[in-house]
């Protein structure tokens, strides 16, 4: 176990290391100048070079990159080239409402995935399962856009039932959670129902069943348990999704997540954040994934970590 | 020096625009009471050195002061921290006499070695002002560095005197443009670089709150030296919101003012109703969207084949676009700013008379070259419409739809034939004409990187330019808006640019906000001057 831990985090610094090699290349080729986001239109020419040398973006790439790896195990992201303030105190200021809508929007499509999946895997071929077949390919192809400002319409708006966006209680979450959980429900129901209709036809299904146990015993103590395991290790890549910033809804609901400080960052080609919030994303996809592998062996025990 | 501050017979004294000019107050203005404005982006920082964008530009205005200032909701100035001011017959010394008992939010009072550490401060390489560049008439700043500006000394605690290298009509704009705001040496030494979230000025608001990516919070600052202003008690700015649900929020009265103004989608559906759009200001604005045509790369070194450009474009069918939020653009000032020359009609469109251009420039078959525009909407729809003008004449118009990084990046190397400035189109960082030519039509802006994109250099106007800008003195303002006037009628003939239009400003409101309707289409503080507004309680 201890090795296998040591192994697979030796791997996780390999793959961040790439991670954070590939952004900064694609970063520094791109036709587009950081300084003169910085300098804005007025200034003049000695004005931008002179910016320029106090960021150090007139050094070779090579040392640039160094600089930026030294400060990088120095725990240091590196300070905005727009907004001055530390790399790692934006982000920390935002993990907070990233960290609770992903909860948030995992709890909802789990509860809705997998009710659905399991549903239709135990009225297959039925009409009820081609309708939630039918409906989870709606929600995946669904445009974030459209649900968000759909959902905010119908039940802030025109009902009043929550607050019109914003940040800080419970009602503020319930929106925009429900929307990712919509949008996402469908790969889980879809991965729901095939995982359990193969278990269901599996030997010790019969068993159970041929033990006398109530329907509802077999399915929920003998055929989840088994069916649910992709299911987590979908859940670790969701993890790296949901960190990596949900664009859209942040900016509908107002909500004060990642997603919103990276496309910002984007869009003023503000590299330290960009890199920032690269590295906390494929982080948190290394992490969530080895989380999904670490908790396998407790719910199938078949599973060994080698 | 001695010997022109001894010379007081012939010294100029310009104390103080005679007080009609000024700001009368709002006979009915109610003190007290708190709005909330939004915006969808951020805020990057509150200081004044370093913000340079649409959120920050207003609120660092009412933070802090600056020498001067502009009368509210127009173009004027007015003396801000300095009580008054003379100008030294050569125009080269300006004497600015401060107000005194000005209290910096920490309770400290603003003293004339303040203003000195400030202008250091912003023009000293090392704090990477993008502004730094506005100060260049002070004597002393190519050497500006930690010792500090020469060209700015200070007197006495109430008295700074700066010195100018060559005489500068636009210096009162630069001592009242943010850039040149008054800070406490000592909160911006504790606080470092992150002084910009922690501003301390002396404006009519402070701030006490700011939640990263969620809110700030500016309340009214009770020394304020001007007596009775700002009358809000507190301005909240929530940021992160879509202009499309802060419209929605407004109309359930819980924001008073987006930010961001009205969404392009929702606008014909807001002016279509009686209701909100009586709730809808509009103004003019220091800007102008216009096509550039590189006069490096043939054909458009040809000043027919532009002028076949100028008149190939339908104005109004672009305006229309854009739902009509613009007026058509004869030349490159707008029509409120100074200097504006009034019943120039510019190059009427006429497709007959830009194909007898070309074919007199030997291109009666026309040609191809490529249009290059930012790629967020109404853009790529005007690049569009461009093209389609530009295809009646025989021009085949490839459309290079970028990111803006990229737009600007292919237009500092040159590379671009054309360009569609939308997005990146010319604002007025004050309110004087000699800020629409430097930057983007004069020689020092089409150095490789410069935003003069069309590269078009012509020696005599810039020569015309410094003449203008070197009439200091204000009696011969009109003198010099004239010659400015000259200047960009030779522009017009020369024909660098297409001016396509001028975007009007509406800026929406709450039902309780009161003030005149200039106050919220401020020429200088986008999107209100939160320090006059009010709110009926």
């Amino acid at each position: 176990m201890a090795a296998y831990l040591a192994r697979r985090l030796l791997q996780s610094v390999l793959i961040l290391l790439g991670v954070s090699f590939i952004t900064y290349v694609l970063l520094y080729v791109l036709p587009a100048d950081p300084v003169r986001q910085i300098a804005g239109r007025s200034a003049t020419a000695e004005t931008v070079e002179n910016i320029r040398h106090e960021l150090g973006l007139d050094r070779p790439f090579i040392v640039q990159y160094g600089r930026y790896l030294a400060g990088l195990v120095q725990g240091d992201l590196g300070r905005s080239y727009l907004q001055k303030s530390q790399v790692a105190e934006l982000i920390a200021s935002r993990l907070p409402a990233t960290l609770l809508l992903m909860l948030g929007a995992i709890l909802c499509e789990l509860a809705i995935g997998l009710t659905f999946g399991v549903l239709a895997a135990l009225k297959r071929g039925t009409f009820l399962d081609q309708t939630l077949m039918m409906a989870s390919f709606i929600t995946v192809s669904a445009p974030q856009f459209v649900v968000s400002l759909l959902l905010l319409y119908v039940f802030a708006v025109k009902l009043g039932w929550f607050p019109i966006g914003g940040y800080g209680t419970f009602a503020h979450l319930v929106l925009p959670a429900l929307t990712l959980g919509i949008l996402g429900s469908g790969w889980y129901s879809r991965m729901m129902r095939s995982s359990m209709i193969e278990v269901l036809r599996a030997d010790f299904i019969r068993t159970a069943r041929a033990k006398g146990l109530t329907r509802a015993r077999v399915v929920l103590g003998h055929a989840l348990p088994n069916a649910i395991l992709p299911v987590i290790a979908m859940i670790g890549i969701d993890i790296g999704i949901f960190m990596g910033g949900i664009v859209v809804v942040e900016s509908v609901f107002g909500w004060p997540g990642i997603g919103q400080l990276a496309w910002q960052a984007i869009q003023r080609v503000d590299i330290p954040i960009i890199m920032g919030v690269t590295l906390v994303s494929a982080l948190a996809i290394v992490l969530g994934n080895l989380l999904a592998d670490l908790v396998a062996p407790f719910i199938d025990p078949r599973i060994k970590l080698k | 020096m001695k010997r022109l501050l001894a010379s007081t017979a012939v010294m100029m004294a310009l104390t103080l625009p005679a007080m009609a000019q000024d700001y009368v107050p709002d006979p009915n203005a109610q003190a007290g009471g708190s709005i909330v404005i939004t915006y969808k982006d951020d805020v990057a920082t509150l200081d004044p050195a370093i913000g340079y964008d649409w959120q920050n530009w207003s609120m660092i205005k009412s933070l802090y002061d600056s020498l001067m200032d502009y009368v509210p909701g127009t173009t004027t100035l007015r003396p801000g921290l300095a009580e008054s001011y003379e100008i030294s017959p050569d125009g080269l010394v300006y004497t600015f006499k401060l107000r005194p008992g000005v209290k910096f939010h920490n309770g400290r009072e603003m003293t004339a070695d303040d203003v000195k550490y400030s202008l250091d401060r912003v023009t000293n390489p090392a704090t990477q002002s993008p502004g730094a560049g506005f100060f260049g008439s002070i004597a002393g700043f190519d050497a500006a560095g930690d010792a500090g500006l020469s060209g700015v000394q200070v007197v006495d605690p109430l008295t700074v005197q700066v010195t100018l290298s060559r005489p500068d009509a636009t210096f009162l704009h630069v001592m009242a443009i943010n850039f040149s705001s008054v800070v406490p040496k000592e909160a911006v030494e504790e606080f470092g670089a992150d002084f910009g979230k922690h501003p301390v000025g002396t404006g009519a608001f402070k701030m006490t709150e700011w939640t990263l990516g969620q809110r700030l919070v500016f309340e009214k600052n009770p020394d304020f030296w001007m007596p009775g202003v700002p009358y809000l008690d507190q301005v909240v700015f929530e940021v992160g919101q879509e202009p499309v649900v802060a419209l929605l929020r407004l109309q359930n009265a819980e924001v008073d003012v987006p930010g961001d103004g009205i969404p392009p989608a929702k606008f014909t559906e807001v002016m279509g109703d009686p209701a909100q759009a009586a709730r809808v200001v509009q103004g003019g604005q220091l800007h102008t969207g216009y096509i550039t045509l590189n006069v490096t790369i043939p054909p458009f070194d040809n000043p027919d084949v532009r002028k076949a450009v100028n008149m190939a474009i339908n104005k109004d069918r672009v305006v229309q676009i854009i739902n009509g939020r613009a007026v058509p653009a004869t030349q490159p000032l707008p029509p409120s700013m100074p200097g504006y020359t009034e019943g120039y009609a510019g190059y009427a469109y006429d497709v007959e008379g830009a194909k007898a251009l070309l074919a007199g420039a030997g291109l009666a078959d026309g040609f191809e070259t490529d249009l290059y525009v930012m790629n967020t909407d109404p853009n790529p729809r005007i690049a569009q419409a461009i093209q389609q003008d530009l295809a009646a004449i025989g021009i085949k118009a490839n459309i290079q739809s970028l990111a803006q990084a990229n737009v600007i990046e292919a237009g500092g190397a040159g590379t671009a034939p054309m360009i569609w400035s939308g997005g990146m189109a010319w604002i007025a960082d004050f309110p004087d004409p000699s800020n629409f030519y430097g930057p983007i039509l004069g020689c020092a802006g089409a150095e490789e990187g410069g935003w003069n994109w069309s590269k078009y250099c012509n020696a005599d106007l810039d020569a015309m330019a410094i003449a203008a800008d070197s009439m200091f003195d204000p009696a011969k303002s009109a003198e010099r808006l004239a010659l400015w006037s000259d200047v960009y009628m030779g522009v017009m003939e020369d024909a660098p640019w297409v001016p396509v239009f001028n975007e009007e400003r509406y800026t929406m409101k709450s039902e309780r906000m009161g003030g005149e309707d200039a106050l919220y289409v401020d020429p200088v503080s986008i999107p209100v001057n939160y320090d006059y507004v009010w709110v009926k309680q």
